[in-house]
């Protein structure tokens, strides 16, 4: 009996619609975003998250929509992420209907403000996330833009100074494992995880179940993200869960 | 029809709880409310809240809600929710101690910073997730099975002095008191509204109880 380790569906939105990963050219349609959430949460999805992968002002507004639309019939807690950079981009999404919010590039621009927010609106709903590219053997640095520019910034500090700001939870993509189905980069996972108090989201690679199972017992994360593995139906929440538990994973299984 | 106020003071979103509420029950009026008045002239008060201690009891006072909780803990059904449960403790640990409602005696403690599970992995603080909830048999419990787990996110819960008063514990790793309940008063450290079918259920049963005045 305890904790549950949790599955986390993303939703990359953009333009209304839930797309395949950032990182795909080829970007496919996955459907309306409140319909896919419906029927995540239907299969026992234990939280949401959707990122606005352009982050334009069209965007931003069809995102407030969906949360809208989406916290009115689905109660789960929900996360907003992509182009958060004010206090008033966060009291928009909290009003909304989101629990938490996903800071990233804005934290890494200007750490204050991952301080600032957390005493506003309480560490409960700041989520940092950090993009991490490995640079040597047990080293990963922080990288803005989708990854492609460096910031010279050491992963496992940056981790452990967010946590010190009020982050509440850290949400850390593997930017080599992204979009490559190849599974989490675990040595990263674990490295954040065992220094940092909070618990640690894995993201970025799950390209089947067995990823996911081993982004807890190698990564020590305390909830694994995917994306693309569930949208084209691929495997459902279900069946993940089912997978996570014959490995002795604790899960909530509705 | 019959109402529920959400006491609004300023603490935390109550969008999800008022929204929960109205499809926990249709035919129920959902108030999200600051007035004096108006909650006392509600059938039954939702108290929620997330955030420190310190601010959530400064509010309180400033809007004189302090006063206005103890009548509603004597006189209708009061569902305390996170923060919302701690406040109606004596005194938490949080912000170098601050003194609570005193609705229900005991205190406010944080979880240890070096806990362990089984496995001798440490323990993340805030404890958060979908966690088991075991309980003792009370109305609020009506259709929910038992062991269900519920949404978690806090750092701190309740010991309540009277160990009658759990209704429900949880396990992280040590058995806390996760939901309490004396007399009008129950009190959950979970998020119903965050908690799924088995959250709905709970709020629904709120919405049926008539307390035990």
């Amino acid at each position: 009996m305890g904790l549950a380790k949790r599955i986390i569906p993303c939703l990359d939105v953009d333009n209304g619609r839930v797309v395949k990963g950032v990182k795909f050219v080829d970007i496919r349609d996955a459907g309306d975003p409140v319909e896919i959430a419906r029927r995540y949460d239907r299969e026992g999805a234990d939280e949401l998250t959707f990122l606005d992968i352009t982050a334009t002002h069209d965007n931003r507004e069809t995102i407030v929509h969906v949360v809208e639309k989406v916290a009115s019939e689905v109660f789960i807690p929900l996360t907003v992420g992509g182009g958060i950079r004010t206090l008033d981009d966060i009291r928009r999404m909290l009003n909304a209907g989101a629990d938490k919010v996903g800071i990233n590039s804005a934290a890494v621009f200007n750490p204050d403000f991952v301080r600032e927010a957390a005493e506003r609106f309480g560490s409960q709903c700041i989520v940092v996330a950090i993009d991490a590219k490995k640079v040597a053997e047990q080293r990963w640095e922080i990288f803005t833009h989708g990854g492609r520019k460096p910031t010279g910034i050491d992963a496992i500090e940056w981790a452990q100074r967010m946590v010190n700001y009020g982050a509440g939870e850290i949400l850390l993509t593997s930017m080599d494992r992204d979009g490559t189905r190849e599974g989490f980069d675990l040595p990263l996972t674990r490295a954040i995880s065992e220094a940092v108090s909070v618990p640690v989201i894995a993201s970025g690679g799950v390209g089947n179940l067995e990823h996911l199972a081993q982004g807890v017992l190698q990564g020590k994360a305390d909830a694994v993200l995917a994306a693309s593995i569930f949208h084209f139906a691929e495997y459902t929440i279900l069946e993940a869960k089912q997978a996570m538990a014959a490995h002795g994973i604790e899960v909530r299984l509705a | 029809m019959s109402s529920v106020a959400i006491v609004d003071y300023g603490m935390g979103n109550l969008h999800s709880i008022a929204k929960a509420l109205q499809f926990a029950d249709d035919r129920t009026r959902v108030m999200v409310t600051a007035d004096a008045n108006t909650i006392l002239a509600a059938d039954r008060v939702v108290f929620p809240g997330v955030g420190a201690m310190r601010d959530c009891m400064q509010a309180l006072r400033t809007l004189g809600l302090d006063e206005v909780l103890h009548t509603v803990a004597r006189t209708k059904p009061l569902l305390g929710i996170c923060l919302g449960m701690q406040a109606l403790l004596t005194e938490s640990a949080e912000n170098d101690q601050v003194s609570c409602l005193n609705i229900v005696k005991g205190q406010v403690v944080r979880f240890a910073a070096d806990l362990q599970d089984q496995h001798g992995q440490a323990l993340k603080i805030p404890h958060m997730g979908w966690n088991q909830v075991h309980y003792e048999s009370h109305p609020l419990w009506h259709n929910i099975q038992q062991d269900s787990r519920f949404y978690f996110v806090h750092s701190y819960y309740v010991q309540p002095q009277a160990a009658g008063v759990t209704i429900a514990t949880t396990q992280y790793p040590e058995a806390f008191t996760c939901a309490l309940a004396q007399e009008n008063v129950f009190a959950v450290q979970f998020h119903p509204e965050k908690s799924q079918v088995v959250g709905l259920q709970l709020l629904q049963n709120f919405l049926h109880w008539d307390g035990l005045v």
